[in-house]
């Protein structure tokens, strides 16, 4: 066993983003680095809770020295870097990127995208229209190989309904860009359940359970932390789905009420999500000693003893 | 871990198929619901049946083979065998074009190539309907890496055994076959492949006794000095990967042959996996002594069922011969090498896409730093070399560097294979000293097809890029062909001629680029898409200039992204190809009527 005293002191590097000259810690990724500064990167995957798995691409940044761009989010810093984050090149990258998402998935509840579309001129409809969504399970079922003969006159998109397979959330893969953060939460890196993973490959890469089955034939345990991580709106509460659904979304009327979760002696903290006296959501926050925003499905969905659940609508 | 599997318990074929790669069950009453009648679990084990879990592609292949696909009830008891979740059991098998996840009942499965080669030789359609009948599954391929036999099928038969057999025209392995100039393939069809006691005749082990007397700084040091680089086509200097691994302080050491060739008009590394395996073990065998390695792997990919066969007998033969295991020629080193099969991905040549397929994981590609000499296969420090980048260390450790030098050019010392495809009088692979120029190349292949004019070669295959007639006095090196715009790449030669249609073979490259790409990264995984959807509304000639224009713009951009922020070479080249034949051939100039 090694003490305190033992380890290694992180090394203290010297490196330039856009001139500024910085002293960081070896290691730190440059997206750590950059926000420090309050130089702002974009970026989509990456989540505070969770290791970088770059696969967005929008936090590219220049790194004098290297063939390509580089992620900002998993680069780590190391003496003598010079960083651009704001180069013809890196502002490419990013407005191609975003038209490239913006294009093919529905990012309207994907906070920041519409500043970052105009301040990089991105502009996603240049690919033509939106080719048909696909129907349910469709997507599930393309065949690792098989070429997809699409319409070339219009965009193909990851549009298809909602998975509505449980009364507690929804999977709304339209909205998907596949950032990994659900499978990384549902899986080794948070809550070891594997219900799901990416299946399949390319542009028909997504998130799956095995062989498209039901969450409720899955190993599911509903603790709703792929809800906590995605930044897109892809999964969300079906108390929030419905809501949204009938236009009752109101988030100027809504209030948050931090409390501690009183089904266990974890002490986790909840955060209550209320609109109109009704809760909506409860989520946990991600800078939690405990949680690091995960929840079990009593604390997340469990709300049922302070309110009746809803009724859904039948489709 | 709480594993769940819901499906109803495998057939016997599929459990006999599982238990051949992964042994019996320690406890056979734990995965057999009939038996228990109860809720399935992970098999009792904990970490040791865990670690196992690079048999998971083995074990999906044998499943496949056997049954002809992957059911639920095959899926779940891999999970429960292994204890991964199936899920990710799922995710792993859908990665691949070689599995099938939904029921494949025909007698047979032809893969019908359709990539470059097999399209110019034509007959495509035709090769789809000769296989056509009610027992047969046909299904569309990318390339085979048979383009000197073009066209290719691949058809399998599943049973206990499957039998796998490739379908080309018949043609002689090697036009340069017994010339006294040969050094990379002095031995192919020359003598019987598996034959030690030939391979020993014909110059064999006498590589690896020098580098066992010299120890393994001196044969670095040779390695070094001969100035080799990577033949996979990245052409990184492989006596620095090598000095990189052999310093690394993680143990074990892993050594991975690439044998995953899958870049479309590439077939060199099979010529030398079929004709002359031993090469590939000897030489294996030195690259480990010389790096530490315990254990090599050949990640042989799954289109080369000869290969695999003939690498398996040749390995046997090493064992059995004292050349492969505890106590190598005597001399107390121990190194032993597997083949892994791939199953169908391109995206699976990338050195770490190589390691996460081994390791059963999706055929990813990690994000580097940090680089395969310090975190590869299972986190230790890997060296990872292609077929041909590792034959090279025969002649360079038998006979020295200086003599190795003698052939090549200063920046690009050696012997190279050439892969000659497509419009030319002989195919094949062909060994030149490096600065041969292209058109010497072209002609020692018989020249283009009689009665033919050149309009084009593509250099370094999809990834590489088209270049004109008046190229042909391009001395094939690598500092050469940088220069020029282009790449030596894996060493694709394929010529085409004036009566090819270039927009076919560029649209099939943007086919082929969305069909293997491996989706994690958004220029690659969408990027693409709009490539392909750009090109094809280019190659309809029906629109407006501004819209050309518009189009043009798209693939530019696109590709520059695709270029500047994919994760992996697969990415950052998917617009090599398609850009050179727009610059240099205006394949859709903007003001075309």
């Amino acid at each position: 066993m090694t003490s305190q005293g033992d380890e290694a002191t992180p090394r203290s590097v010297q490196l330039s983003v856009d001139g500024t000259v910085v002293t960081a810690t070896e290691g730190d990724s440059l997206l750590a680095v950059c926000r420090g500064l309050g130089v702002e990167v974009p970026t989509l995957c990456y989540g505070d809770t969770l290791t970088a798995r770059n696969a967005c691409r929008i936090c590219v940044v220049e790194l004098d020295g290297n063939r390509t761009l580089v992620p900002a989010c998993s680069r780590p810093a190391e003496e003598g870097q010079v960083v651009h984050t704001d180069s013809a090149r890196v502002r490419t990258s990013r407005k191609v990127v975003l038209e490239l998402l913006g294009s093919s998935v529905d990012l309207s509840l994907t906070k920041g995208v519409e500043a970052w579309n105009e301040r990089y001129e991105a502009d996603p409809s240049r690919f033509g229209p939106s080719a048909a969504p696909a129907g349910i399970g469709e997507r599930d079922r393309r065949v690792t190989g098989e070429h997809h003969h699409a319409d070339p006159l219009t965009a193909a998109t990851v549009a298809q309904p909602a998975k509505i397979d449980n009364p507690l959330y929804v999977r709304d893969y339209s909205k998907c860009i596949l950032c990994f953060k659900c499978v990384d939460a549902c899986g080794e890196q948070w809550q070891n359940t594997f219900a799901i993973s990416a299946a399949g490959r390319g542009f028909d890469a997504r998130i799956a359970t095995e062989f498209d089955v039901a969450l409720t034939d899955s190993a599911c345990v509903y603790c709703g932390n792929c809800i906590a991580v995605c930044p897109t709106g892809a999964l969300m509460s079906t108390a929030e789905f419905d809501l949204r659904g009938a236009g009752n979304w109101a988030p100027e009327r809504q209030h948050e009420t931090t409390t501690v979760c009183s089904y266990c002696g974890v002490g986790c903290n909840l955060t209550v999500h209320v609109q109109d006296n009704e809760i909506v959501n409860i989520s946990s926050p991600s800078d939690h000693d405990v949680t690091h925003g995960n929840l079990c499905i009593k604390g997340r969905f469990g709300y049922v003893n302070v309110q009746p659940p809803r009724r859904r609508v039948k489709d | 871990m709480d594993l769940h599997f819901t499906a109803k318990d495998p057939t016997t074929a599929e459990r006999d198929a599982v238990d051949d790669v992964l042994g019996a069950p320690l406890d056979r009453t734990a995965v057999d619901r009939a038996a228990t009648g109860q809720y399935l679990r992970a098999e009792r084990g904990g970490a040791a049946v865990r670690r196992q879990r690079h048999l998971l592609l083995p074990a999906l292949l044998a499943l496949v083979d056997r049954v002809g696909w992957i059911s639920p009830e095959g899926l779940d008891y891999i999970g429960l065998r292994l204890g991964v979740a199936p899920a990710e059991v799922y995710g792993v098998a859908s990665f691949y074009a070689l599995l099938a996840l939904e029921p494949r009942l025909t007698r047979s499965v032809v893969h019908v190539c359709v990539d470059l080669a097999c399209r110019m030789a034509g007959g495509v359609d035709e090769q789809r309907h000769r296989y056509e009948d009610s027992d047969t599954l046909v299904v569309d391929s990318a390339c085979l890496g048979q383009c000197d036999r073009a066209p290719a099928a691949m058809v399998t038969e599943p049973g206990a055994p499957a039998r796998h057999r490739v379908d080309a025209r018949e043609a002689t392995v090697i036009a340069q076959c017994g010339e006294a100039s040969l050094t990379l393939l002095r031995r192919v069809d020359v003598i019987a492949p598996t034959d030690l006691d030939a391979y020993r005749a014909h110059g064999g082990y006498v590589a690896l006794r020098r580098a066992l007397d010299i120890g393994p700084a001196a044969v670095r040091a040779e390695v070094d000095a001969a100035g080799l680089v990577g033949r996979g086509g990245a052409a990184f200097p492989t006596g620095r990967k090598w000095a990189a691994v052999a310093a690394a302080p993680g143990q074990p050491h892993h050594l991975v042959c690439n044998a995953d060739e899958s870049e479309p008009g590439t077939f060199k590394d099979r010529v030398i996996l079929e004709g002359d395996p031993f090469a590939v073990i000897e030489a294996m065998t030195i690259a480990a002594y010389a790096t530490g390695c315990e254990h090599g792997w050949i990640y042989l990919r799954g289109e080369y069922p000869l290969a695999r066969a003939r690498l398996e007998e040749a390995m046997a033969r090493a064992r059995r011969g004292g050349l492969l295991g505890p106590n190598v020629m005597g001399r107390g080193f121990a190194f032993d090498v597997e083949v892994f099969r791939g199953a169908g991905a391109y995206i699976c040549g990338e050195e770490t896409a190589i390691f996460n397929s081994i390791e059963g994981y999706r055929g990813e590609p990690r994000t580097k730093p940090p680089f395969p000499v310090e975190v590869g296969l299972f986190g230790r420090p890997t060296l990872v070399n292609n077929v041909e980048t590792l034959i090279n260390v025969l002649p360079i450790v038998a006979d020295g560097a200086a003599e190795y030098r003698r052939l090549g050019t200063v920046g690009s010392p050696g012997p190279k294979l050439f892969c000659l495809s497509g419009s030319v009088r002989s195919p094949g692979v062909y060994e030149v000293p490096f600065g041969t120029t292209l058109g010497g190349l072209i002609e020692r292949a018989g020249g283009l097809t009689e009665g033919r004019t050149l309009q084009a070669v593509l250099i370094g295959g999809a990834a590489g890029s088209f270049v004109g007639p008046e190229q042909l006095d391009l001395p094939l090196t690598f500092e050469a062909t940088r220069a020029a715009g282009t790449t030596v790449g894996s060493g694709v030669v394929m010529v085409i001629d004036d009566q090819a249609d270039l927009v076919d073979l560029v649209t099939r490259i943007a086919a082929f680029f969305r069909d293997e790409s491996c989706g994690q990264c958004v220029p690659c995984r969408v990027g693409t898409v709009r490539q392909e959807e750009a090109i094809l509304r280019l190659s309809v000639g029906k629109r407006q200039r501004h819209e050309r224009a518009h189009d043009l713009e798209i693939l530019h951009d696109v590709g520059q992204t695709m270029r500047d922020a994919s994760i992996c070479g697969l990415g950052q080249t998917a617009w090599n190809a398609i850009e050179s034949a727009l610059t240099r051939f205006k394949l859709f100039p903007e003001d075309a009527p």
